[in-house]
């Protein structure tokens, strides 16, 4: 498996998501609303511009000055539980 | 020079806490949208109808004959009702009435009351249990579904490939999900009971559920969809809290409806989405939804778009929509003097007593 394949929920879900600064989110299609972290919201955010796995790693490293194995750890995490949220 | 108001008669004020009447929804809507230069007519079937006793919304009501006593008596009824309030428009929005005032409306627009509806042919092509034929006809997944005229059929339904959980529906209303040949039973006793014959039973389709609103213009065009998934709900299923959602998928599924039977009037199209994402028809409502309050909030006044349809005047334009926007019910207790109980009791009408 390439970490392009994560197995994110496909794009459009992530991109026409309402992301809230307190970390609310809205899916405007199914009427369904979450919470997440400070983290969680950053990943979110960047999932909506590219669901490229190297970009993503990069940018948490950058943001929150963690090494690979970590950000790539929560990315992963967070991506699995995204799954269970979106059809 | 002194206009006559508009005076619009609005049946269903059975606003009861577990399972709400559209009436009072429909009634707030319009005097949202008109204030004080409407008047509107509450129509019900029951002294007790919470929405009879709102005066800030109704400023008059009356008492109807029981569908269940035939189209003559409640004709009858509204002839008199007709004499006393010269009713410009009616809108009906309970379903066990809905047949009988269908086929009433030529004889309702000699009074001088214009209606808004589907003919009889549109409102049996959207009946429950010929579903399954409109939804091939216009292109819509659907959950099978059988007319029963007996519950021997939940005894060995596992063997003939129907198995539980299953959903087992009244003609006009209700529907119960059952787990096991006993509450079928069960259920189809009660829903015979209270709807008649046929009780329906629909395979179950596991997913959420989304329901849309809308007024087909009786040329094919669906005009102000709303759609709304529910958020809590009552002991009966309804809506207790929804929000408001947008999704171009099933608001394609209510157009095609709405083109294939080139639908007039309001309706209500209620979908599960699957676990892949598709919609599934479950049923079509010919009336507004108890939640149709929704519509104010999300700047596409239904029934307010309904009166000027109906008025033949122009469609107002309509907002874009606003997914996220959410109701709340609440339960609220009005005081009533018993005099006006009393004139309802034994005259079948009287005045409610207006807000502050």
């Amino acid at each position: 498996m390439t970490r392009q394949t994560l197995d994110f929920p496909n794009v459009e879900s992530l991109k026409r998501l309402a992301i809230s600064e307190s970390g609310f989110i809205f899916d405007p299609v199914t009427g369904n609303s979450f919470t997440v972290n400070h983290t969680g919201r950053a990943i979110l955010q960047l999932l909506q511009k590219t669901l490229d796995m190297e970009q993503i790693t990069k940018r948490l490293q950058a943001e929150y000055a963690v090494d690979a194995p970590v950000a790539d750890r929560e990315a992963i995490e967070f991506a699995n539980q995204l799954r269970g949220c979106f059809q | 020079m002194t206009d006559k108001l508009l005076t619009v008669a609005i049946t269903g004020m059975n606003a009861l806490p577990d399972n709400p009447g559209p009436g009072l929804a429909v009634a707030r809507c319009l005097r949202e949208a008109y204030g004080d230069g409407i008047r509107i007519v509450g129509l019900g079937y029951d002294a007790l109808d919470p929405g009879l006793y709102l005066g800030e919304y109704c400023d008059s009501v009356y008492l109807l004959s029981y569908p269940l006593n035939g189209s003559e008596l409640l004709l009858e009824r509204l002839a008199e009702i007709q004499a006393l309030e010269k009713i410009d428009l009616l809108i009906p929005c309970l379903d066990a009435e809905l047949p009988l005032m269908v086929a009433l409306a030529e004889k309702l627009a000699e009074l001088g009351i214009k209606t808004f509806m589907p003919n009889a042919d549109q409102f049996e092509r959207r009946a429950k249990s010929r579903l399954a034929e409109l939804a091939e006809a216009s292109g819509i997944a659907h959950p099978e579904l059988k007319a029963l005229a007996n519950p021997h059929f939940f005894r060995e339904c596992e063997k003939e490939g129907w198995p539980y959980p299953l959903v087992v529906k009244g003609v006009f209303y209700d529907a119960k999900i059952v787990a096991n040949p006993e509450q079928a039973a069960a259920a189809f006793h009660s829903i015979a009971s209270e709807w008649g014959l046929p009780v329906l039973v629909q395979r179950f389709v596991a997913g959420e559920e989304y329901n849309l609103a809308g007024i087909g213009d009786g040329q094919g065009v669906l005009l102000g969809e709303v759609m709304m998934k529910k958020r809590a709900v009552t002991s009966k299923g309804k809506a207790w809290a929804g929000v408001a959602t947008a999704d171009g998928q099933l608001a394609e599924v209510a157009r095609k409806l709405v083109a294939e039977l080139k639908w007039k009037g309001p309706l209500e199209v209620e979908v599960m989405r699957d676990a892949k994402g598709d919609y599934q028809l479950i049923e079509i409502n010919p009336r507004f939804p108890a939640w149709i309050y929704l519509s104010h909030g999300v700047g596409r006044n239904l029934p307010a778009l309904l009166l000027e349809l109906a008025m033949g005047r122009p469609a107002p334009a309509m907002a874009a929509p606003r997914p996220g926007t959410m109701f709340i019910r609440h339960a609220l207790e009005t005081i009533v003097p018993l005099s006006l109980f009393e004139n309802l009791m034994m005259q079948g009408q009287c005045i409610p007593e207006a807000k502050g």
